[in-house]
């Protein structure tokens, strides 16, 4: 092909849920579409969210919260995104200090593996702390519009634990989180790969729950890009969606030794290739005494349909903003929401791509708690007896 | 008015202070230390926040736009969605701003024009300053080129510099390189 490569800026967080990204360019998948695609890394979400707002990026790994809560105006400026690719589902952990393990355990009635067994003790311990007048205890989260925050507050909720009353919510920079854990500036954490890891090699902290093990299906990282790019530019679009796609195919099929080693090198997700495998292949090492756990479903890129995005996990993503009083709950901003997840520009693009798994239940797939139901989200809300209310 | 900069770069930040000091805002000050960041914000509680775009911290204000507890006051971040072109210019520079809700546009706009002049001349001083330091070393790496030539063939300072350039002209290099080259050899045979 001779003619001129369509140059593309894709702003990104050097994270293993990026992997599909970075196989895509470093594969020549994006090539061979004829794109010519450059990656620029970025250092916190704000800056990933307002270069796209902008165009200073064309698309973006982006949380896939923060893609709906540009769309729906919520918490800053209201700038129409849309997620035709889900890079990935899942994919984070719960790591506290071993102290806090300690503590949780000493109160703990039933199994350690349950999170409801687990957030139960929590709130015993929170109780405790209350009773002797000890500070609350501090869990750090990376972004206020994240399936982190979400996750760490329906587990802890789930045990009668409100996370703005009993305990400290704050957000912190990935990089950071492992320090201020062994600084004791936070007692927990949710994050994603490589820090919980990094945390347990370190000897700081205990994985306590992987994200799956508390929602089944949880959208995490979308592609995302400005609404009016994806309707002037739909064959690049459906260009770059392919390439991702292939490039989610690869990561299936190739050795996952050599694709940690892809991710492992600086510029992308830059740390050692042995903790990136770990992830790729959910086999986690859990506590620094060298005891691991294993579920293969820890980190979906392109298994099971995650690629595809599904509007139902949308409006499950605004209606965690809705229980949390981080939006109004209304069946407009619902419907806003669905619509942020593009399915239709996906099968599209990809017409033999694997449609989602058939699943039981709700499409989401919580530990405890209510059935997810995008058509009565009041009913679904107030099933939660721990939530803001407006 | 109450200003605070973080910024890690204590550098840019008295640069930026001391242009917002004469343009008339007095009650400036500054957090380097990123550590506990939102309590010693609250602390001072200010109406204008400035913070680097290269500082990982600044999801941690995001915070600030969420309905709390902690908040005392609501923030948000100036984005004048009229002004596409300050928002882009803020963004280039590598400053963004915060503002507690109902402070005066215009009055904020002044600060943030001041924000992005200062640290637009900041990116400008530090190319300076790289370009000197490349200047130096050179210098540097040409000066112990001319005393090998001189002790090795015997020459005059004057000789070994005209040696020195007339062979560059003729490699078509840079007399830099052919000083490297020298440095490089005489290494070799030693």
């Amino acid at each position: 092909m001779t003619a001129k490569r369509e140059h593309l800026r894709i702003g990104f967080i050097p994270l293993a849920d990026a992997a599909s990204l970075f196989v895509a360019v470093d594969k020549g998948f994006v090539a061979q579409e004829g794109l010519d695609v450059e990656l620029v890394q970025e250092v916190s979400w704000s800056n990933v969210r307002d270069k796209l707002n902008i165009g200073m990026f064309d698309a973006a790994h982006l949380l896939a919260p923060i893609a709906v809560a540009s769309s729906l105006g919520v918490g800053h400026v209201k700038t129409p995104i849309v997620a035709p690719y889900n890079l990935a589902m899942n994919g984070n952990a719960i790591t506290v200090s071993p102290s806090l393990r300690e503590a949780m355990m000493a109160r703990l009635d039933g199994d350690a593996l349950d999170p409801l067994a687990t957030a139960r003790a929590l709130a015993r311990v929170v109780a405790d702390r209350k009773a002797a007048h000890a500070e609350p205890l501090t869990f750090g989260m990376t972004f206020p519009f994240s399936g982190h925050n979400y996750q760490l507050r329906y587990w802890m909720a789930a045990g009668g634990v409100d996370p703005d009353e009993d305990v400290r919510l704050v957000v912190l920079p990935p990089p950071y989180m492992v320090g201020s854990l062994a600084q004791g500036h936070v007692d927990g954490f949710c994050v994603g790969a490589p820090w919980n890891s990094v945390a347990v090699d370190l000897g700081v902290g205990h994985i306590l729950h992987f994200s799956v093990e508390l929602i089944s299906r949880c959208a995490e990282k979308s592609l995302a890009m400005r609404e009016s790019f994806a309707q002037d530019r739909p064959d690049v679009v459906a260009a770059l969606l392919r390439a991702l796609h292939q490039a989610a195919r690869f990561i299936g099929e190739a050795e996952p030794a050599e694709i940690a080693a892809m991710l492992a090198r600086p510029g992308r997700v830059g740390v050692d290739a042995e903790v990136i495998l770990r992830t790729l292949q959910g086999r986690l090492k859990v506590s620094p005494d060298g005891a691991t756990r294993e579920n293969r479903r820890y980190l979906l890129l392109g298994e099971e349909g995650a690629e595809r995005p599904d509007p139902t996990q949308a409006a499950w993503l605004y209606a965690q903003m809705a229980r949390w009083g981080q939006a109004p709950a209304s069946p407009a901003l619902l419907d806003a929401a669905e619509r942020v997840f593009r399915a239709d520009i996906f099968d599209a693009a990809l017409p033999s791509a694997t449609a989602p798994a058939p699943r039981s239940g709700d499409a989401i797939g919580a530990f405890s708690g209510p059935c997810f139901d995008d058509r009565d989200l009041g009913a679904y809300l107030s099933g939660f007896p721990i939530r803001r209310t407006p | 008015m109450k200003i605070v900069i973080v910024d890690e770069s204590p550098v840019r930040a008295a640069i930026l202070e001391d242009g917002l000091r004469e343009a008339g805002f007095t009650n400036v000050e500054r957090i380097g230390e990123m550590r506990s960041l939102l309590a010693r914000i609250y602390a001072i509680d200010p109406d204008v926040i400035l913070i680097d775009l290269a500082n990982p911290s600044r999801d941690i204000l995001e915070q600030m736009f969420q309905v709390s507890r902690a908040v005392r006051r609501p923030v948000a971040m100036f984005v004048d969605q009229s002004d596409t072109a300050s928002i882009q210019a803020s963004v280039d520079a590598g400053v963004s701003a915060y503002i507690v809700d109902g402070l005066k546009k215009e009055r904020i706009k002044s600060i943030l024009d001041l924000c992005i002049s200062r640290f637009n001349a900041f990116s400008h001083l530090q190319d300076e300053l790289a370009r000197a330091k490349s200047e130096i070393e050179e210098r540097k790496t040409i000066d112990r080129a001319k005393g090998l030539l001189m002790k090795a063939k015997n020459l005059g300072e004057e000789e070994a510099y005209r040696l020195m350039r007339s062979t560059a002209m003729r490699e078509k290099k840079k007399i830099f390189e052919i000083a490297q080259a020298i440095i490089t050899a005489s290494e070799l045979f030693k």
